[in-house]
């Protein structure tokens, strides 16, 4: 009994010492996003009501989203390229993830391998993959079909440059988000519940459907939602694929008004809807996730039941390998005959072979180094910047430890309405003056960047959080650790997996942002992304695929990387118990 | 004329002129070892650029074998986006580039007009230019020309069957089966779109774009289509790009309708305040040298003003060509229509 209160007293006197920094974090956290988030959607909505011309108060530019049928055009594309997107990417990826996460399916490892290199993939590097795969007539898969099925050159079997391949071609590299965390999800979701539900009498099927499913459900609606706002705010993919279509989706449509002479005040406007359907989509994300309680990792837990498959088992793999070649192993193929062959249709024959493509990014092409370099410093700054911010956040926000903590959440999560290119003009409008002098430097482009990835970094975090019961740190707290001290020994160890895991998401999508990018760049601070985009502009397909397969090798060293750092410890497969 | 054209300009934008800005074209210089020297020291020069990036860098690459040295930093990206790019740059207080190129016309009158060039004439343009190729007041001069011309593959359709006019372009056969590069990102569209509007008015354009034309955005690109067997015909696109393609063996014949073909002309000029202001003075005088311009004509496919250059047989020359050309004045006047309406028939 002396002992107890003897170490009461030892511990009560450290809690005194050690001064709880929740406050401070939070004035300095609230700045920091209140300037990244809220000064260029200022710089918008200013200049939304601004007439280009002379200057003054105007609501012309309003005027215009409703009588310019073009404008109108874009959004309603734009919106079903999303939707479609969205549901295509949780379709696919909810069952790969089951199979994958909660079945005895060969290769699970490699699968989740597999699936990381197809987010690892700049989407708008999908796309100019699809485009030799699939264009109408040159496509290989189109030129291979005509050989197979004997039809002459009319004979089209896939056009990607249409509304559903643009659609699919997105997808493609976009429902990676939807299985990562569906993935994530199932891992965590304890054998004790779905053993009730065994005990009780439910077949595996009932179990999945009464028990699984709704603990996943959060994080298929994060996912999805994650890839209808990636889809929605996508500029390269649709810029590759939409424009030879003929026509616009919104980013796009907000591009061209850039042009000579830009129309800042509409396409600042025209951003403004986009805003508005983002903040609905997250209310109603929201309402549906605020119904129940979903925490999953408790003080007590057990490990993840797997199903046997059995007779199901080969066609799950066909399944699965479909998926995989359609988001990996065609296009991979793709960009590395483009890389080493003569022109992307010619046959794959030795005549055919040729390194000058190599030759030309490697040692004649003066962008390369340089943009290399950038991209890369980029990526790992971003990525640690962005992950340290979406941790403290994220805990603030779902531990509600201090009033007003909400409000962080919203700030973290708001960029995700900005699209990139709108994003840009923002950034290049507060940045760009006498005052800051950031436009032409590096560090415009890491706040823009910061800026864009902080949603997806926090939406991650704070599902992470979200599933760990308080019950632990609260164990931490009353022992007497402050706030930082149990984040640190308590929390961050348990969240180990997804902390690494957001630091990659951050990486990954810093490396293939585009939008924002190709405003804010000028000669010094390329990146390759944008020369890829500039290649793809005058139809260097060749010097594309090379560069691509450079950026590709670059980001998966670095997730590697990653993913073996000592100090972070090795993602562990098992949960800790409690 | 020229003159009178520009001042024309430059009063209906209402911008004041200084007499000063507008004087003589100051005297011509040459590459002296002292420029070189200074060059050198300054280490690098940055090339915006909307020649195709190949030809751009074979071009830095040949710059920096007779003058080692010097970095050329080569910045490609299509003439709209070069004119956007700097025009952010510049309103921001960023100067980054040395000297600059674009193909179309109405950039350089408007960069003289807002003052972002420094006039100097290499010896060359001043012994060697015609009068119409450079500017009276030495702030600009013709750096390149091309055409931006009609062609298809020779292997996949047959010289009785392929166009011979513009017109025939929308005959129904052809539907399905072109591409076509955009006057919003490529300077040498904007300027064959301007033509072909004054020549066969918006009707042609209008029923063009009923064609299910695909849509790219450089005028480099529609040769390189073809190349890949993706469309068999290009409604307008770089007769260099097509030049270079020829050279490797890849079956392109060129069409010069009888009503005339668009010729786009690629000015160059210093930009006033470069970062690297001997470098540039090195580099311009380069571009202009009968090397650099026989390079061009040889492995770019580009035409020259330089009376010394000579084509390569296989090419038609430029005096058999039917050519249309473009009125910089009248053209700015016309962006926004053209943009507009060619919105309205291609969607995008």
């Amino acid at each position: 009994m002396t002992a107890t209160q003897a170490a009461n007293g030892i511990v009560g006197e450290g809690r005194r010492k050690r001064v709880d920094l929740s406050i401070p974090t939070f004035v300095l956290l609230g700045g920091l996003l209140t300037i990244l988030v809220v000064l260029p959607l200022f710089w918008i909505i200013f200049y939304s009501f601004r007439n280009d011309v002379d200057g003054s108060f105007t609501l012309q530019n309003f005027a215009s989203l409703v009588t310019d049928s073009t404008l109108l055009r874009a959004y309603l594309l734009a919106i079903g390229m999303a939707f479609g997107v969205g549901i295509l990417s949780c379709l696919v990826a909810t069952p790969m993830a089951w199979l994958v996460s909660r079945t005895d399916l060969p290769g699970r490892k490699l699968i989740r391998i597999l699936v990381t290199a197809s987010f690892v993939t700049p989407p708008f590097l999908g796309a100019i993959a699809y485009e030799i795969l699939a264009a109408p007539n040159s496509g290989v898969l189109n030129v291979l079909a005509r050989k197979l099925l004997r039809q002459d050159s009319s004979f089209v079997m896939f056009d990607i440059y249409t509304f559903s391949g643009l659609v699919f071609a997105i997808a493609c590299f976009t429902f990676p988000y939807v299985f990562t965390l569906v993935s994530n999800a199932l891992d965590r979701v304890p054998s004790d519940l779905e053993d009730a539900s065994a005990i009780l009498g439910g077949k595996a099927l009932t179990t999945v459907r009464k028990v699984t499913l709704p603990l996943v459900l959060p994080a298929m609606l994060a996912g999805t939602l994650i890839a209808i706002l990636q889809a929605l705010t996508m500029f390269g993919s649709p810029a590759i694929l939409a424009l030879p279509a003929g026509f616009h989706v919104i980013t796009t449509k907000i591009w061209s008004l850039f042009q000579f002479p830009p129309r800042l005040g509409v396409a600042a406007a025209a951003a403004i809807p986009l805003l508005v359907i983002t903040v609905m989509l997250l209310r109603t994300q929201k309402t549906i996730l605020g119904r129940k309680g979903y925490t999953v990792m408790g003080g007590k837990s057990g490990t993840p039941r797997i199903t046997e498959l059995g007779r199901w088992k080969w066609p799950s793999m066909a399944f699965v390998l479909f998926i995989l070649s359609l988001t990996i192993f065609l296009p991979y193929g793709a960009i590395l005959k483009t890389a080493f062959m003569q022109t992307p249709g010619a046959g794959l024959t030795w005549e055919n072979f040729t390194l000058r493509h190599w030759n030309f990014v490697l040692f004649e092409f003066s962008a390369t180094q340089l943009a290399l370099k950038n991209t890369l410093f980029l990526g790992i700054v971003t990525a640690t910047a962005v992950t340290a911010i979406a941790v403290v956040t994220a805990y603030l926000v779902t531990r509600r430890s201090i009033r007003g903590a909400g409000y962080l959440g919203i700030l973290a999560t708001a960029p995700v309405a900005v699209p990139g290119i709108v994003l840009g003009v923002g950034l290049f409008l507060s940045y760009a003056n006498p005052t800051f002098q950031l436009y032409g430097t590096l560090w415009i482009l890491l706040i823009a960047f910061m800026t864009i990835e902080l949603p997806a970094g926090y939406q991650q975090m704070s599902s992470s959080f979200a599933g760990i019961h308080p019950e632990l740190e609260d164990a931490g707290r009353i022992m007497g650790a402050s706030r930082l001290r149990t984040l640190w020994d308590i929390t961050a160890p348990l969240l180990r997996t997804s902390i690494i895991a957001a630091w990659c998401f951050v990486f990954v999508g810093t490396i293939r942002e585009l939008s924002a990018t190709i405003l804010l760049t000028t000669a010094n601070t390329k990146l390759v992304s944008v020369i890829i985009y500039d290649l793809n502009e005058s139809g260097d397909l060749g010097a594309i695929c090379v560069l691509g397969i450079i950026l590709l090798a670059v980001s998966f060293t670095v997730v590697c990387i990653a993913n073996n750092i000592p100090v972070l410890g090795r993602a562990r497969n098992v949960m800790p118990r409690g | 004329m020229l003159t009178k054209l520009i001042r024309t300009t430059a009063l209906t934008c209402g911008l004041a002129i200084t007499g000063s800005a507008f004087a003589e074209a100051p005297a011509p210089y040459d590459i002296t070892p002292e420029l070189i020297e200074a060059a050198t020291s300054e280490g690098s020069v940055v090339f915006y650029t909307a020649t195709d990036v190949a030809v751009a860098e074979q071009l830095a690459e040949l710059f920096k074998s007779t003058y080692p040295g010097i970095e050329v930093q080569v910045e490609r990206a299509g003439s709209e986006r070069v004119f956007q790019r700097i025009g952010q740059e510049t309103s921001s207080g960023i100067q980054n580039a040395d000297v600059i190129e674009t193909s179309d016309a109405v950039h350089f009158e408007y960069f003289k007009r807002h003052e972002w060039l420094e006039a100097m004439v290499p010896q060359e343009v001043a012994d060697k230019w015609p009068e119409d190729e450079k500017d009276p007041d030495g702030y600009f001069a013709a750096y390149r020309a091309h055409l931006s011309v009609l062609a298809y593959r020779s292997d996949m359709l047959d010289e009785a069957d392929a166009p011979k006019t513009w017109n025939d372009l929308l005959k129904p056969e052809y539907s399905g089966k072109m591409v076509k590069a955009h006057p919003g990102y490529s300077g040498t569209v904007m300027s064959a779109t301007y033509s072909l509007v004054e020549l066969l008015g918006w009707d042609y354009f209008e029923q063009l774009g009923a064609q299910d034309v695909m849509q790219v955005q450089s005028s480099t690109e529609p040769p390189k289509k073809l190349a890949q067997g993706e469309r068999i015909i290009q409604a307008d696109g770089n007769e260099y790009n097509i030049f270079r393609l020829q050279d490797e063996g890849v079956p392109i014949t060129i069409v010069y309708p009888e009503e005339g073909t668009p010729i786009a002309v690629g000015n160059a000029g210093v930009l006033a305040g470069a970062p690297h202001p001997n470098a540039a003075k090195l580099f311009y005088a380069f571009l202009f040298s009968h090397e650099a311009q026989q390079l061009n004509s040889d492995s770019g496919g580009l035409r020259s003003f330089h009376p010394d250059v000579v084509e390569k047989d296989s090419r038609t020359p430029l005096s058999e060509i039917p050519l249309l050309h473009v009125d910089a004045e009248k053209l700015e006047a016309m962006i926004l229509e053209i943009k507009s309406n060619y919105e309205k028939f291609f969607g995008t």
